[in-house]
């Protein structure tokens, strides 16, 4: 497969402390690559170095096969980027903000074009609004705007859903799969919203302390034996009653927020539904998960990574 | 470049800020105007109360004194010990403000070079600093040539008072402007290099002013050891140059030259020590900034 970035033995020191240390990756083009650390880990360093904001140490990074150190402008004019918070011009309106950045960028000022960008982002109807009126969520999507104003084949977008609410969040999921699927960019993204990350990326890579943990594609990281199904049951006495006896009692457990548990293969959900329901004891909510959040917490056990992860 | 600079211009000129010192500098200049229009005899007096006795002074030249040219003078030496501040406020904005903001992360991850970001940044800094300029030779200049009418311009120097004839003045004040120009982009020059180590625009206004005046105060002592050896190399020692345009050479019968300067080669220096400051502070700016890590 078609490789947009390449990064190889990546290392950036801040004078004592070594915020990434000996990365190395590759991104594949037209896929959603997910970028996962904790806080602190090297991501938004690694992020900046991506965009020619922070200087590597060492290492060597080619973006489009071309040296980053080296063609850095013509990397950038096919690159979008968000970092961190989408910061705009407050005292201008979108429509500005968007003209600046598309003139920065090299490419067409023109109000037309400026109007279709912000009709996707869903801000048209506000485009002669100052910034300073908008909502943290419209100023993401205006973000999202300034970043693809020039119609860029990598996108980097770091903590894109940051401080927006569920709506906010499932509107920029939509327009990643969208850019991804429809439009075949590629994108890097990072976001400390795990399940989000499940749910966009075709790949990600999970750094620590700078270092690399794994990388690989999402399917391939989860083992498909650990799926955790909850439930709960109008009548938790007779339902596990009526399990005795079966080979889902084995791997069964009630947990103290009373639910119960059971861990099983992937495969065996459909099978596993019907028997349920053979058992004729009203069922109340069900779930099956096997996310992210679990790998990632069995991968970098510790309670500091619970904390951080929980916001 | 050009479209970069119209860029940097629009996001200047589309701030209010930026016209806090238009309206400064329109404020004081029609003060002062106001003021002497009305009260310029008690002005003229109290200049001339160090050189009234020697010289025998009736009324019609007292107010022949009363010029445009010698208002413009007036408020030239007043303002132009204030405008560095003026100055400050824009360049000392252009990069820590950006930073502040959180825009300079998104700017500089467009296809700009940074050399190009920070000379885009600077020119615009010095357009806004001439625009500056202009406003005030038009507000200060040709607002008290047309208030106060054009006559002989007197010059008051601590040595005496030198007449300059009419047809000789309006040349002079176009250079002076044209030397605050140099010597207030010095001043943008050195707030631009402070704005490049912050992330807060009042960091590098309140340095640059605190340097402006430490500096100022140092070339005004008549201290010797400093009269020698750092007076000479202080940049504020050659803002106040300038004046140097309407001092004129006097023939051997004591009547001043027409078109002469009694110290062009002092001006010429001077102007040089200011550009070799600017392009100092300018060069080290973008030299650290192409080295820096954007982290805010």
């Amino acid at each position: 497969m078609e490789t947009v970035i390449e990064v190889k033995n990546l290392r950036k020191e801040f004078s004592e402390l070594v915020a990434v240390d000996n990365l190395s990756f590759t991104v594949p083009r037209g896929k959603v690559y997910g970028f996962l650390g904790q806080n602190g880990a090297g991501k938004s360093t690694t992020i900046r170095m991506l965009v020619t904001l922070v200087r590597p140490t060492e290492g060597e990074i080619r973006i489009f096969g071309l040296d980053l150190a080296k063609h850095r402008k013509e990397i950038l004019r096919q690159t979008g980027a968000i970092i961190e918070r989408p910061d705009l011009y407050k005292y201008l309106t979108a429509l500005e903000n968007l003209k600046i950045f598309a003139g920065m960028s090299g490419s067409s000022t023109e109000r037309k074009v400026l109007m279709d960008q912000l009709e996707m982002v869903g801000l048209a109807d506000r485009a002669h609004s100052k910034v300073k009126t908008y909502s943290q969520g419209m100023k993401q999507r205006l973000g999202i705007a300034t970043a693809l104003v020039h119609d860029p084949a990598l996108i980097i977008l770091d903590e894109p859903t940051n401080g927006l609410d569920p709506q906010g969040i499932a509107d920029i999921r939509n327009l990643i799969l969208h850019l991804s699927r429809d439009k075949g960019k590629t994108l890097v993204v990072s976001s400390h919203l795990l399940s989000e990350m499940e749910l966009v990326s075709d790949s990600m890579l999970i750094i620590d302390k700078g270092r690399k943990l794994v990388e690989g594609k999402v399917t391939d990281l989860f083992d498909p034996a650990e799926t955790l199904v909850e439930l709960r049951t109008a009548d938790d006495a007779v339902f596990l009653s009526r399990l005795q006896g079966s080979l889902l009692n084995t791997s069964l457990h009630k947990t103290a927020n009373g639910s119960i548990q059971l861990k099983m293969h992937r495969n065996d959900l459909n099978n596993i539904m019907g028997r349920l329901l053979e058992l004729q004891v009203p069922i109340l909510s069900f779930s099956a998960r096997h996310s992210l959040e679990d790998y990632f917490l069995n991968l970098t056990s510790g309670p500091q990574h619970v904390e951080a992860f929980k916001n | 470049m050009w479209k970069l600079l119209k860029i940097e211009l629009f996001k200047i000129f589309k701030r209010p800020r930026t016209y806090i010192a238009f309206g400064a500098i329109a404020s004081i200049v029609v003060l002062i105007q106001v003021a002497l229009k009305f009260d310029g005899r008690s002005y003229v007096d109290l200049l001339l109360s160090n050189v009234g006795d020697s010289f025998d002074m009736d009324d019609s030249f007292k107010d022949k004194l009363l010029s445009g040219y010698l208002i413009c003078f007036v408020i030239l030496n007043t303002l132009l010990i204030q405008m560095p501040l003026l100055v400050a406020l824009v360049a000392g904005d252009s990069i820590a403000g950006e930073a502040n903001m959180g825009t300079l992360r998104l700017s500089l991850t467009r296809p700009v070079s940074r050399t190009e970001f920070m000379l885009v940044k600077f020119t615009a800094s010095v357009i806004y600093t001439l625009a500056l300029l202009l406003w005030m030779a038009a507000l200060a200049l040709f607002g008290s040539m047309l208030i106060f009418g054009v006559n002989d311009m007197v010059v008051l120097r601590s040595t005496g008072i030198e007449q300059i004839e009419v047809s000789d003045v309006l040349w002079r004040y176009f250079a002076a402007f044209g030397y605050a120009a140099v010597a207030l982009t010095t001043v943008s020059a050195l707030a631009f290099l402070l704005s490049v180590f912050a992330e807060n625009s009042i960091g590098p206004i309140i340095a640059t002013m605190s340097i402006v005046i430490v500096f100022t105060i140092l070339s005004e002592m008549n201290i010797p050891i400093y009269d020698r050896t750092v007076k000479p190399w202080l940049f504020t020692s050659h803002m106040v140059a300038w004046k140097g345009f309407f001092y004129v050479k006097a023939d051997s019968e004591g009547s001043t030259i027409r078109g002469s300067i009694e110290n062009l080669p002092a001006i010429w220096r001077s102007l040089s020590i200011l550009l070799v400051y600017t392009f100092a502070f300018t060069g080290s700016a973008i030299w650290i900034f192409r080295r820096k890590d954007i982290l805010n």
